[in-house]
């Protein structure tokens, strides 16, 4: 029973001919989020499983976790000083680029691995591919690039782009855990985990799993309604409209 | 102004959710029940003083505490319909509306406002529609409101010398063709300036979010030449309905309405008003006047300084809808 069960658990982690398995779990994967949630955070755990074919050598591990909510087009703009006002002159198109975004791991992405594995792996906020609309082209650009910086920035001040190389805690050797915060604003949908484990620089191992967001509460249906039913929508604003209107009438009446 | 201080304390980055704090679905943040509802009660205050819609204030205020200009005059809409509704059922009551001159004003606004909301849309795709919001709210009240006080100023000059007002006089309006009577109101006048005026406050008053009542109401008494006695219940029942229709509108293509917001600006609302209509009755006239062009001057200003000084971020993002 336990071989089969075993069994099972290999066949659904996709453990491949790597020498370590990584077994995770979130605490929750449907996160609700109700009118006054105000952000919470999501424990990630886990743990690396060693096999024969673990070389007896390899003790340190390092981890990379990368959490990726529903991806979306967005639009960046820049503001340029003309005729004495500011206005938006510049734009670039971002595709479908994740709306949340996080980065963890328990030790600096430059310690881990060199830059070459990063840029490959998307090791942090600098490599993960933000692809842009460049003329007629699909591309993504450097790093320093003026308009993905700005973009990277305010998704950061709002607390849905992050980057966090101390929050992956290893409780043992090959027991782990990290807190993955999801702000109020977070946008509802489905978030991708992807667990991504190092030993001397190399990537050895990699597993996935993912977790969803939902929205309820009467807020989440006025929000569903305007966008699915402008029409009945605008309607019963407008007739909320008359109603306050006309019982201030009569609340109000002089004499 | 320590006001306009404390509301800009509400931090949207900080989007922490409080007791009294409520979620607003379409304008996607928290904000204070009662800070809301006290902006809609000192609005309402000052429209019901005044006897305007009091969007042009409310409008700006909302922006200022974060509200993304689009949702701010998308919601607003709804929100002035209902102060304008129970306004112009009390003037209806005293038989203070011109149905006649109404009906004409309203195949304008009607026509305007549907106008005003497919430019907004227009406007918006092309990521110019927050500038010219703060543009149109520049030119408009800086415009209207030096023209208010010079006037409320110069009436004032007049009281205190004892002089009479200057008297009634034809002007070139009169003289234009298609001709209609207006009993309620007891004039004679072309049906054409009426239909404009109408077009022009649907098409600003769907762009800039306010039902154009302080604009309406001296064009009408200083062009048209309608007595006192209809203006302010006929010029609501215009607001009334370009804001109706704007709300549909903007409900239909941009689905900008925040139904929450506006349900709290217009319980705050339609009580300050009630307030500051018995406040109104005590000052006289000219004062009003002078009052209420210091106001609206003093939003276009702020207005204009945001435009010059250089934002605190240069960039913005706007996200085009998440797929799947």
């Amino acid at each position: 029973m336990r071989a089969v069960l075993a069994g099972l658990l290999i066949l659904l982690l996709g453990a491949s001919a790597q020498a370590e398995r990584l077994i995770v779990s979130v605490s929750n994967h449907r996160v609700t989020v109700t009118p006054n949630y105000s952000g919470e955070e999501l424990v990630l755990f886990g743990s690396v499983e060693k096999d024969a074919a673990t070389p007896a050598d390899r003790s340190a591990y390092d981890l990379v976790v990368t959490v990726m909510g529903p991806r979306a087009d967005m639009v960046t703009r820049r503001k340029e000083r003309e005729f004495g006002i500011w206005i938006n002159t510049d734009y670039r198109q971002f595709l479908q680029v994740p709306s949340y975004l996080a980065l963890f791991a328990n030790r600096p992405f430059d310690v881990i691995t060199s830059p070459e594995i990063a840029r490959r792996q998307q090791i942090g906020l600098n490599n993960v591919l933000l692809t842009q609309r460049v003329g007629g082209d699909y591309a993504d650009v450097v790093p320093n690039d003026a308009f993905r910086s700005a973009f990277i920035r305010l998704r950061t001040q709002r607390g849905l782009y992050r980057e966090d190389a101390s929050a992956v805690t290893f409780l043992t050797p090959t027991l782990f855990r990290t807190g993955i915060p999801l702000p109020a604003e977070v946008p509802i949908g489905t978030y991708e985990v992807e667990i991504k484990l190092f030993a001397n620089g190399a990537l050895v191992g990699k597993t996935e799993t993912a977790f969803e967001i939902v929205k309820v509460g009467f807020e989440q249906f006025v929000a569903t309604t305007a966008r699915q039913n402008g029409l009945v929508y605008g309607l019963v604003t407008a007739a909320m409209a008359l109603m306050t209107g006309w019982m201030a009438s009569i609340v109000f009446k002089k004499d | 102004m320590p006001f306009l201080r404390a509301l800009r304390e509400i931090d949207p980055s900080r989007r922490s959710v409080g007791p009294m704090q409520l979620y607003l679905p379409i304008a996607d943040l928290p904000v204070n029940v009662f800070l809301v509802l006290a902006m809609g009660a000192a609005v309402g205050f000052v429209s019901g003083m005044f006897g305007i819609g009091g969007g042009f204030l409310m409008t700006p205020l909302l922006i200022f505490i974060g509200i993304t200009p689009a949702v701010a005059v998308a919601s607003v809409a709804s929100h002035i319909a209902a102060s304008s509704f129970s306004g112009a059922l009390t003037y209806w009551r005293r038989r203070a509306i011109d149905p006649a001159l109404a009906s004409v004003l309203l195949c304008g606004g009607v026509t305007g406002t549907a106008l005003g909301v497919w430019t907004f849309t227009q406007l918006r795709a092309l990521g110019q529609l927050d500038l010219m919001i703060a543009l149109s709210y520049v030119v408009l009240l800086t415009t209207v409101g030096s023209l208010m006080f010079s006037e409320g100023l110069r009436a004032l000059m007049r009281t205190r010398r004892g002089a009479v007002p200057p008297r009634r006089t034809h002007n070139w309006i009169h003289g234009l063709p298609l001709k209609m009577r207006f009993k309620r109101s007891k004039i004679y006048l072309s049906v054409i300036p009426v239909v404009v005026i109408g077009i022009v406050i649907g098409f600003i008053g769907a762009i800039m979010g306010i039902g154009g009542g302080f604009i309406l109401v001296p064009v009408m008494i200083y062009l048209l030449r309608v007595p006192t006695s209809t203006v302010i219940g006929t010029s609501m029942v215009l607001t009334l309905v370009t804001m109706l229709f704007a709300t549909m509108l903007h409900a239909v293509t941009n689905h900008l309405v925040d139904a929450v917001l506006a349900l709290i600006l217009m319980v705050g609302g339609v009580t300050g008003a009630q307030f500051g209509a018995r406040a109104g009755q005590k000052i006289r006239g000219e004062q009003l006047r002078l009052l209420l062009g210091l106001l609206i001057l003093s939003v276009g200003v702020r207005f204009a300084i945001e435009l010059v000084i250089r934002p605190e971020d240069l960039f913005t993002i706007r996200e085009l809808g998440v797929s799947g």
